[in-house]
């Protein structure tokens, strides 16, 4: 339980039977939209392994029957009437922002369709 | 394998061998005062970047609260619709792109609100709705440079005005057989979605989006074929050409051996032709999961049946009311075609006013479907007793047609009393010895014709009929020509 | 001085130094500039040691106390904490003011609107001295994780002050802020709030608004106070919960009164001591635990040792709901509409060099780590048993309240460790959650109270936890421990 000393040893590179690739991680990163080097994916295709270990015991739990937990609030229903409140400034919002033109957002080419 | 539009006509229809297969995903935009989950302005077309807040501009620490009235009108969407309505949560739908402020869409998933429905259309035929759930809208991307398209653009800009403005998604099951079909269900739906009053159902101005899925199959066999979406249908017209091409294509596709790819596909207005869009490697991901920042919706019985009663009759129930009113008179096309211009523009308050002060019902529905239905507008809000009476004045011949619908216009665009309008502009009918003293100083006047009339030559009664009106100001009624030239004849 | 004044702590209580404060300025005794002059000029002396803030608002605060000077001068009611300076966690939107979670990807973004929180507490007279550093994005358990480098425990400044709410932790510790606001999404103000020797409190999920706060997971988050005190925790409780239009998971009954119990003992309650939450903790804390344990049936509660198996899958299944939820709630910072960009040729790689530049190590591995829980294939297994485990712990917690009013054991399996010493191995970090995490899954209040040291002089917590809504048992209890505790002596770096 707590403070236990740990007995798998991630760190080794050994694999365990839920390790990660490089490749499995390439994919993450690529979801996530975030650009990692080779040594950043390998590093993390490790850590997430690990952590994913430990997390196994979780997934071999039988849960027969148990309804999941989304919200611990019994909260139902809950909404605001359909009345306009005050907008932001745009100056105030757009002089936070990167890039601007023509009171909008400017970013360099889309290279993928909208969905 | 022509791009050309048929004229209606399904041409596929003819390839026996080939069964098209039509989904429509209909996105609906609601007309709310404000946005899905903040307070910010429903309006289209106001200076960019105007209508934004924390929420909607999703800036780190904002939450959604969710618009009443948007799930009251996806409830009439529903309702209409003849779906169950159930419990129902959000979901978040997790993509990258500049105009989702959050990089993640509020939708529904596996729980929506609305389930199991379907429409009847016009030709007796039924499209089953598996769903129709809400969901927040993205804001707008204009691509600069490059002709305004996406693949060659220098930069792009953003607008959020649009970000979070209510959208209700219907999606058929794939119950469709032609392209005619799915105009019809589009065209239907439509007059429906502004029935409920939720939405204004304006295609060109992108408050109602459809996108068609399009396969083939073998005649006969019941598995489904690879299906294609195809995107950019801004007109019924569009849709109707847009599917026509796409099953040719992939007919042309299958009987050459080929496969259909999955994918999804732009019409190309212009060119008349679908073509892929650029491919994505692998199918996305979107890590569905439920939203964390919002709470079960759970519409009680009550609340229900109050958002049922405040529905209206649905365009089906109209046009039947409508066609109620012919009696047993058999409905032809022509008048088929009437009632439902009627009902789609809204009109029908004014056929029924009319029918119930006693006017022929065909006046009443030419008048309405012809000529107010030219300014649906105006004609919702004209004054229902002027129209009557104007109606009455035609009916009892006190004006000719020409003269009735030359003021029905004069009162679309200025409004104003129908029996003054006659009086300035000095519209009267001709009485019936004036009336016979034209027709017969017209007829002297052209005795070849005349010959030829009396020798059979009916058609010619409305060249007879043009030259009695330009030598009467208009203020002869045609029947009453017709009439009189008949009664000459003997 | 009309309206409800602060509570006053009594005789023989602890110095309060935030009722104190209100006390006099309301009175007219002291001025709040004076106050804050004192508290900038501590700042400025010893944070650069320290380094627990990240901005210090020298102007913004000066003015802030000029207003409520006038308003008492007029005779209005200037609020409970008229005049007391609050240091804010650096994840809660101030307008106009750096919020920056200690991250590059949002170093100096100035939000243009404030957290509600933010509203209350100047609707209370408080004045708000700064925002303070954390781990970034509140991920991470020593405030090592920050973009801006770690802040150092006033009580050995070689060692961590806890995470993620460090910052705070340590402002409050070190006599920079009379009190404090931090984050609470895995025990992220009641572990620093042990390792610092002050008292850290989360609230049931649902009684403070979070609007305004920088969502990390959003099922999990809560704001909470961090004080010198007991009674200080329940005032400041009470002035920033409540129902709130802006956050839809707000719960709208009101925040039950919790000041009123304070004073109420313990006599006859039923107290559970956990054996997971003592297994396996340093023996040090062990001690420290079974001395509170000692304590309160010493003033007539009914101690038992008490087994909740279900607290094993605690930490493994929060590993997986809060990345998750962290995965979704980090993906707006693209480089588009705010923060950090690093300009490329297409907005794709524009998105993923901004945030492979503006996130740290820890930020992306547990992105990387949600990304995965949540994708196709994985879902059920791992995010929607987590849900499972949630709910299995949720009613195991349900049938110990069957037999107890509140449960206690360890914060923190450790005390104070050194700078540098775990960074190497995130589930050895991760440990330093298993005893808080419970709660948050649960959405229950619970709240860390100094009780003394280890043979080091470094500072023990003793956790307090409650059923949902039970924050007045749970301060009940929390102030008899607290009577109880040896009293601390300031720390190595503190405000004269």
């Amino acid at each position: 339980m707590a403070g236990e000393p740990e007995t798998s040893e991630p760190e080794t590179g050994e694999p365990n039977e839920h390790s990660l690739t490089r490749e499995d991680a390439a994919y993450v990163a690529r979801l996530a939209r975030i650009d990692l080097t080779d040594d950043e994916l390998d590093l993390y295709a490790v850590q997430l392994a690990g952590v994913i270990g430990h997390a196994a015991e979780v997934a071999a739990l039988d849960t027969e029957g148990v309804e999941p937990t989304a919200h611990p609030l019994p909260l139902r229903n809950v909404t605001r009437a359909d009345e306009p409140r005050p907008s932001l400034d745009r100056a105030e919002v757009l002089s936070q922002a990167p890039a601007t033109e023509d009171g909008r957002f400017r970013v360099p080419p889309i290279l993928g369709e909208a969905l | 394998m022509s791009a050309d539009s048929n004229n209606g006509a399904s041409k596929s229809a003819g390839n026996a061998a080939w069964e098209p297969v039509i989904g429509l995903e209909v996105h609906c935009e609601l007309k709310t005062e404000t946005k899905l989950f903040c307070g910010c302005r429903n309006a289209f077309g106001d200076e960019p970047n105007t209508n934004i807040c924390p929420v909607c501009l999703g800036l780190p620490g904002s939450l959604p609260v969710l618009n009443i009235r948007a799930v009251e009108y996806a409830m009439r969407i529903g309702l209409a619709l003849h779906c169950e309505i159930r419990p129902s949560i959000f979901h978040r739908k997790n993509y990258f792109y500049p105009d989702m402020p959050k990089d993640y869409q509020v939708s529904q998933y596996d729980a929506p609100i609305n389930v199991n429905g379907w429409l009847e259309l016009p030709d007796d035929s039924r499209v089953r709705v598996e769903r129709a759930h809400m969901e927040e809208d993205t804001g707008k991307t204009s691509h600069i440079g490059g002709g305004g398209r996406i693949h060659d653009a220098d930069h792009s800009l953003v607008d959020y005005n649009r970000a979070g403005v209510p959208l209700v998604e219907i999606v058929s099951a794939p119950d469709m057989r032609s392209s005619t079909q799915a105009r019809l269900y589009a065209s239907e739906l439509r007059g429906i979605l502004v029935a409920t009053g939720a939405s204004d159902g304006r295609m060109e101005e992108g408050s109602m989006r459809v996108d068609a899925n399009v396969s083939v199959r073998r005649a006969g066999t019941f598995e489904l074929g690879t299906r294609c979406e195809i995107k950019n249908l801004n007109s019924l017209r569009s849709l109707g050409r847009a599917i026509e091409y796409e099953i040719e294509r992939q007919i042309g596709l299958v009987e050459a051996g080929d496969k259909v790819v999955q994918q999804t596909r732009h019409w190309n207005e212009d060119e008349g032709v679908t073509s892929a869009l650029r491919s994505k490697e692998e199918a996305f991901d979107y890590r569905y999961f439920p939203e964390p920042d919002l709470v079960p919706v759970v519409p009680d019985g009550a609340w229900q049946a109050e958002v049922a009663a405040s529905i209206g009759p649905m365009p089906a129930e109209r046009r039947e009311k409508l066609a109620g009113l012919l009696g047993p008179e058999v409905v032809s096309r022509a008048r088929a075609d009437q009632i439902a211009t009627v009902v789609e523009h809204g009109l029908d308050g004014l056929v029924t006013a009319a029918v119930g002060a006693g006017i022929d019902t065909g006046l009443a529905l030419a008048r309405s479907s012809n000529e107010a239905s030219t300014d649906p507008e105006a004609a919702r809000r004209i004054d229902v007793g002027g129209f009557v009476a104007l109606l009455g004045m035609e009916q009892d011949g006190k004006l000719s047609a020409t003269q009735s619908k030359s003021v029905l216009i004069e009162m679309l665009e200025h409004g104003g009393d129908p029996v003054e309008i006659a009086r300035r502009r000095g519209f009267e009918a001709l009485d019936s010895g004036s009336l016979a003293g034209v027709v017969a100083e017209v007829v002297a006047g052209h005795p070849e014709e005349w010959e030829r009339y009396l020798g059979g030559e009916d058609k010619l009664v409305g060249f007879f009929t043009g030259h009695v009106m330009r030598a009467s100001n208009n203020r002869a009624d045609g029947k009453a020509v017709a009439a009189e030239l008949r009664r000459l004849r003997g | 001085m009309t309206g409800p004044g602060p509570t006053d702590p009594g005789p023989g209580a602890r110095p309060s130094p935030a009722l104190e404060i209100a006390r006099d300025v309301r009175a007219g005794s002291v001025s709040a500039a004076d106050v804050v002059d004192r508290y900038l000029g501590a700042i400025d002396e010893i944070d650069g040691e320290l380094h627990a803030f990240v901005t210090v608002l020298h102007d913004g605060a000066r003015r802030e106390a000029e207003s409520v000077d006038l308003k008492v001068a007029a005779g209005g009611d200037p609020g409970p904490l008229a005049g007391v300076p609050v240091a804010l966690k650096d994840n809660m939107c101030t307008r106009g003011v750096p919020t920056t979670c200690s991250s590059k990807i949002l170093d100096g973004w100035c939000p243009p609107y404030d957290a509600t929180v933010v509203e209350r507490l100047r609707a209370a007279g408080a004045i708000i001295i700064g925002k303070t550093n954390l781990d970034e994005f509140a991920m991470g358990s020593s405030t090592e994780n920050s973009a801006f480098g770690p802040t150092r425990n006033p009580h050995d400044p070689g060692r961590v002050p806890g995470g993620s709410s460090g910052g705070s932790a340590a402002a409050v510790a070190a006599g920079l802020a009379p009190l404090a606001l931090g984050s609470d999404t895995g025990g992220s103000i009641r572990q620093p709030a042990a390792l610092c020797g002050v008292v850290g409190m989360k609230p049931t999920y649902g009684t403070v608004s979070r609007y305004g706060l920088v969502a990390f997971a959003s099922s999990l988050d809560q704001i909470g106070p961090l004080t010198t005190t007991v009674t200080e925790s329940a005032v400041l409780f009470d002035v920033i919960g409540g129902q709130d239009p802006m956050d839809s998971t707000c719960l709208e009954r009101p925040v039950p009164r919790t000041v009123s119990a304070l004073g109420d003992g313990v006599e006859g309650l039923r107290v559970g001591l956990v054996n997971e939450l003592v297994d396996g903790v340093d023996r040090a804390v062990e001690a420290r635990v079974r001395a509170a344990a000692d304590a309160l049936a010493g003033a007539g509660a009914n101690v038992e040792d008490y087994s909740i198996p279900e607290f094993r899958h605690g930490l493994p299944a929060y590993y997986i709901v809060a990345p998750a939820e962290a995965s979704s709630n980090l993906s707006r910072y693209d480089g588009v509409r705010y923060g950090l960009r690093v300009e490329a040729e297409t907005a794709e790689a524009m998105n993923a060099a901004t945030r492979a530049a503006g996130f740290g190590a820890e930020v992306k591995r547990r992105i990387m780590l949600g990304t995965y829980a949540l994708s196709a294939g994985y879902y059920d297994a791992y995010y929607g048993q987590a849900q499972k485990v949630r709910t299995l712990i949720i009613d195991a917690l349900g049938a110990a309240y069957q037999r107890f009013d509140v449960l206690v054991g360890a914060t923190t399996p450790t005390t104070a460790f050194a700078i540098g010493a775990k960074v190497d191995d995130p589930w050895a970090m991760y440990l330093s959650d298993v005893c808080t995490v419970p709660s948050n899954l649960a959405g229950h209040p619970a709240i860390s109270v100094p009780y003394g040291t280890d043979e080091s002089g470094l500072p023990v917590g003793v956790q307090v936890m409650a059923p949902a809504l039970g924050e007045p048992v749970m301060f009940q209890v929390a102030a008899v421990l607290e009577a109880s505790a040896p009293v601390l002596g300031p720390p190595r770096v503190h405000a004269r």
